[in-house]
């Protein structure tokens, strides 16, 4: 599997990287290879572009916000350290987390702030029916009509928005999702 | 309506027909009749009396015997199938193949009831060699590859280790019930009932199919059920080989348990290398069809067949074979022929597969009358339920253990269909015929049959109420709040992505690696020069619609106005969240089942590719198209246009209703209406059309009705004639009138001759379906200018053409269906 293998040595940043994310040497190591891999030119950056050619992505029905969601507010280059840093978000809750520490990157409220960045593209803070609108349909494509989604959309705000402002603010998105096992679905298991 | 009957009609004539041919030859033979005394009249007569050395119809039917036997079962199976399917609410409650065993049954007991004598059964030569390859070929061709390697390890851990589960417990309870009644089934020893375990645990994918078609089930069960029961085939056939050659031996030692095991290993992997090995060269074949483009579907059948061919002939396992073969060669044969004879390949494959499944189901029917049953309560009974008991438990066990492992948890629900759905079919049935003779081998078959009868039956129709029932009941329980499913898939979607993104370890570093191995290697050899770099135009236009894509999410949205919020009804909740749970429960939004027996299922991938060439080339015409866009945009969003586009194979429909959000918005702003006040000059439609419709709506049906009535009598005054014709050459009618009248008139002289009137009769009976026919055009041509005059009334000022260049009947009804669809909504 490691033929072409990069030691540790090509990686930049390991120790920080390790330290910060709570990634092993041997995962840092294979998710270096895997960006190497998708960055075709060679450059060391990831650009929009090279997470286009993922073809499972293509088809993923929020695909194109979830490359967006990679490259922080402005920049059109994401570096190593910053793919691992949002990767670090999927991995599996650490059973015993000393408390006194700062909260790590796949806390459960660091996952749902992922989520809810998904929805909230411009930013505010708070999820309008109008956002929530677009993501629906974009999932549901194109089996709903439109005053279909209109009363889903609608259904939807209704229960979560607690302070009747018509959005969906991230505690009101937090709490109606509290029943939900977030660890168990938004981990990728293997990256523990 | 009219075309049920003559269905009906042409079904029960065929019936007639076998069942005619096949009664037993003490009928006189037609053509050894004497000479007619007609040939010495010399009086002048004025028929045309020929000399009797010719005859001028004459049966023979030794002759075509063999290919038209085989035509008419064809013929029935086919037409039975159609009858099926014309039929208003059947399908909905009875499975396909429950209603082709029962007609199987009735032929069966009609052949029997005439002949006395046990119908032709399912020869397993001919099951194994001829109908089961057309089934195996079209399952693998059209497997879902990436969906399938996903799932993989689960379809691998039910099919090996469920199916020795099953075996292995059928087998051994079986001998202890044996052993419990020593009295009547003492002499069935252990590698009998191991055997018999073998062949009664396979489940059958023709049958869980034919069943999982009416039944709603989301992608990933699919392709669990499927690979299962493809998979399972292998094991089951290698076992059951394994017992049969187990009896064979004088004794079994633990050296022949362990070779027994290695064979297993290489039936399956040798099956593997083979289907490879004529996947790879069919590939390469294809490669130079480009000058002889009208046979190359024929290569994909030849090269298929003759892996299966091969790897039988080896003692490997044909089933496996086959796939690979067809999972192999799919890609590169694609890449490599016409358009056109891709959809010779897709098409012929469905239809061979059809007519098999077809004719297997008619044939377990049929082959159910038999005169060699042996029934043994207990021995029956504890079968049916050890069936049941085993798979249950047995993928209850294995799910527990692999859910540990997937990210998609197996729900209850899943895997209930699962181990309900296990059907047994055919396979069973043939494996049962080719044991070796022995004393209880009759028990066997019976047991079989029952085994068969019920699951198809009983299982297969009550599966569907009973997994309605579970989700009632589920629903009951715990329902989740709308936002938690709309955020729960999202999450989904998102964990899925991310997962493509890491390249998912194991399973996506392998499918990385062979990508590269065969764009290298394999894509550079096994396709043509020209059709090798494909990827740059399908980069193209990919690229062209994403940015379309994206500019529509910035672009504002225009009509999404505050609808005033009201209490949501229980109703609307129930609607809401049943197309939640029906859409949203598809993984990366694929609605329809990837596999479907009946119709060719388009691949989506190719659909975005195809939608911006439509979408350019329609770019020309918008205006023409605009108000039958104007239309579907009132009814019902431009939703159920491409709802239908993707739901059936003719897509020359929906080039015009397929408007995508740029459209709608411009015929939104052209109206320049909020949403309420676009309702209304709508609604007042409904009205007009209404009237529209009762006043010309009878005029077409009475042409169609007159039509109707010709066509038949057309069709029962030939019946009178064939018969006429039957009744001159098979009955020796001279003899007959001689013996009658013989004895009070000595010398009279029968001639029996086609005379001038049957001439004219023979004549007159195309010209009445003629005129049929022209009564049935008729009322179609009244229907077409009624629409057409019809939609003239709707465009509401503007003047453009009104009749669109392409299908105009087709396009009408389908807007007049869509309207009246809206009709009934706003009511």
């Amino acid at each position: 599997m490691g033929s072409s293998s990069s030691g540790m040595k090509d990686v930049p940043d390991a120790q920080e990287l390790v330290q910060e994310t709570g990634f092993s040497a041997a995962h840092l190591l294979r998710l270096h290879e895997r960006f190497e891999f998708l960055d075709r030119d060679g450059t060391g950056e990831l650009r929009p572009e090279d997470f286009d050619a993922i073809r499972e992505l293509a088809m993923n029905p929020i695909g194109d916000r979830i490359i967006r969601a990679f490259f922080s507010a402005g920049k059109e280059t994401l570096d190593f350290p910053s793919f691992v840093r949002i990767l670090a978000h999927f991995r599996p809750a650490d059973k015993n987390r000393d408390r006194a520490q700062q909260e790590p990157a796949n806390s459960r409220t660091r996952k749902l702030r992922f989520a809810f960045q998904l929805y909230d593209q411009d930013g505010d803070g708070k999820i309008s029916r109008a956002e929530l609108l677009q993501v629906l349909r974009l999932m549901l494509e194109m089996q709903v009509t439109e005053e279909q989604l209109q009363c889903i959309a609608e259904r939807a705000i209704q229960e979560a928005d607690l302070d009747q402002d018509d959005a969906i603010s991230f505690d009101e998105f937090k709490k109606s999702l509290e029943k939900v096992d977030i660890d168990h679905k938004m981990s990728i298991r293997f990256l523990k | 309506m009219a075309a049920l009957w003559t269905l009906r009609l042409l079904l029960s004539a065929c019936v007639l027909g076998c069942l005619a041919l096949t009664t037993p030859e003490e009928r006189p033979q037609p053509h050894n009749l004497p000479p007619s005394p007609g040939f010495n009249s010399s009086d002048g007569s004025l028929f045309v009396d020929l000399p009797m050395a010719l005859r001028v119809f004459s049966v023979d039917y030794h002759h075509v015997q063999a290919p038209f036997e085989i035509v008419l079962w064809i013929m029935l199976a086919s037409l039975a199938k159609l009858g099926f399917h014309w039929s208003g609410r059947v399908p909905a409650v009875v499975p396909e193949s429950c209603v082709l065993i029962m007609v199987g049954l009735l032929v069966g007991g009609v052949i029997y009831g005439v002949r006395h004598s046990a119908p032709p059964t399912l020869s397993a030569d001919a099951f194994f060699l001829f109908l089961l390859p057309p089934i195996v070929l079209d399952a693998g061709y059209f497997l879902p590859g990436r969906l399938f390697f996903e799932n993989l390890g689960t379809i691998l851990w039910y099919a090996v280790l469920g199916t020795l589960w099953n075996v292995l417990g059928i087998g051994l309870s079986l001998y202890g019930v044996c052993l419990l009644a020593e009295s009547t089934l003492g002499d069935i020893s252990l590698l009998h009932c191991l055997l018999f375990g073998s062949l009664i645990a396979a489940v059958d994918p023709v049958a869980v199919l034919s069943v999982f078609q009416e039944m709603q089930v989301n992608e990933q069960l699919h392709i669990l059920v499927f690979g299962e029961s493809l998979l399972n085939d292998a094991v089951t056939v290698v076992l059951y080989k394994l017992f049969e050659s187990f009896l064979r031996l004088p004794s079994v030692s633990g050296l022949d348990v362990l070779l027994g095991g290695c064979r297993v290993v290489v039936v399956g992997l040798g099956g593997l290398f083979v289907g490879l090995f004529f996947g790879l060269v069919a590939a390469l074949t294809s490669r130079f069809t480009s000058r002889a483009q009208v046979i190359a579907p024929l290569f994909v059948f030849l090269y298929s067949y003759l892996s299966y061919l091969t790897s039988e002939m080896l003692h490997l396992s044909g089933i496996m074979a086959i796939v690979t073969c067809a999972v192999t060669m799919k890609q590169y044969v694609e890449a490599n022929v016409s358009e056109r004879s891709k959809t010779s390949i897709q098409y012929f494959l469905k239809m061979w597969s059809s007519v098999s499944e077809t004719l297997i189901f008619i044939f377990l029917g049929v082959s159910t009358i038999q005169d060699v049953h042996m029934w043994s309560w207990s021995f029956v009974c504890s079968t049916l339920l050890l069936c049941l008991i085993w798979r249950a438990t047995g993928v209850l066990l294995l799910t527990a253990v692999v859910n540990k492992l997937r990210r998609n948890v197996v729900t209850f629900r899943d895997q209930f269909i699962i181990a309900y759905g296990g059907l047994r079919g055919a396979i069973c049935f043939s494996l049962v015929f080719l044991i070796d003779d022995f004393p209880k081998k009759r028990l066997f078959i019976t047991t079989t049959i029952v085994v068969i009868l019920f699951t198809v039956f009983v299982q297969g129709m009550t599966i569907k109420p009973l997994v309605e029932l579970l989700d009632v009941k589920r629903k009951k329980r715990a329902l989740p709040t709308v936002s938690e499913e709309i955020h729960s898939r999202l999450i989904d979607h998102v964990l899925a992505g991310i997962e493509d993104v890491v390249g998912y370890w194991g399973q996506h570093y392998w499918k990385d690696k062979f990508e590269q191995f065969n764009k290298k290697y394999l894509r550079r050899f096994l396709i043509r020069e020209d059709h090798q770099a494909p990827s740059s135009i399908l980069r193209v236009y990919q690229e062209l619609e994403r940015r379309e894509q994206r500019g529509d999410e910035e672009a504002p949205q225009l009509g999404d106005p505050r609808s005033p919020s009201r209490p949501l009804l229980p109703e609307e909740m129930d609607s809401i969240r049943r197309i939640l749970s029906r859409n949203l429960q598809n993984f990366n939004n694929k609605q329809t089942p990837a596999y479907s027996r009946h119709t060719l299922h388009q691949d989506t991938s190719i659909d975005r590719t195809r939608k911006p060439l439509h979408r350019h080339q329609s770019l020309g015409e918008r205006h023409t198209y605009n108000t039958i866009t104007h239309w579907t945009q009132g009814e019902d969003g431009d939703f159920s246009g491409t709802r239908r586009m993707r739901a059936g194979l003719s897509r020359s429909h929906t080039v015009c209703s397929m408007s995508p959000r740029p459209f709608v918005q411009d015929s939104l702003v052209t109206a320049a209406d909020p949403k309420s006040v676009r309702e209304a000059p709508v609604e007042r439609a409904p009205q007009k059309q209404l009237s529209f419709v009762l006043e010309n709506e009878n005029h077409h049906k009475l042409y169609k009705l007159g039509g109707a009535f010709l066509i038949g009598a057309a069709c029962l005054f030939l019946f009178m004639l064939l018969l006429y014709v039957l009744w001159m050459e098979v009955v020796d009618v001279k003899r007959y009138i001689l013996q009658e009248r013989g004895d009070s008139c000595q010398n009279a002289q029968v001639s029996v001759l086609y005379g001038l009137s049957f001439m004219v009769a023979a004549a007159g009976v195309p010209l009445e379906l003629v005129s049929g026919l022209v009564f049935m055009l008729v009322g179609r041509a009244l229907l077409a200018t009624f629409f057409v005059s019809f939609v003239n009334l709707k465009s509401p000022g503007t003047d453009q053409p009104t009749n669109p260049p392409t299908h105009p009947h087709t396009k009408h009804t389908h807007t007049h269906t869509a309207n009246l669809c809206w009709g009934l909504e706003l009511r």
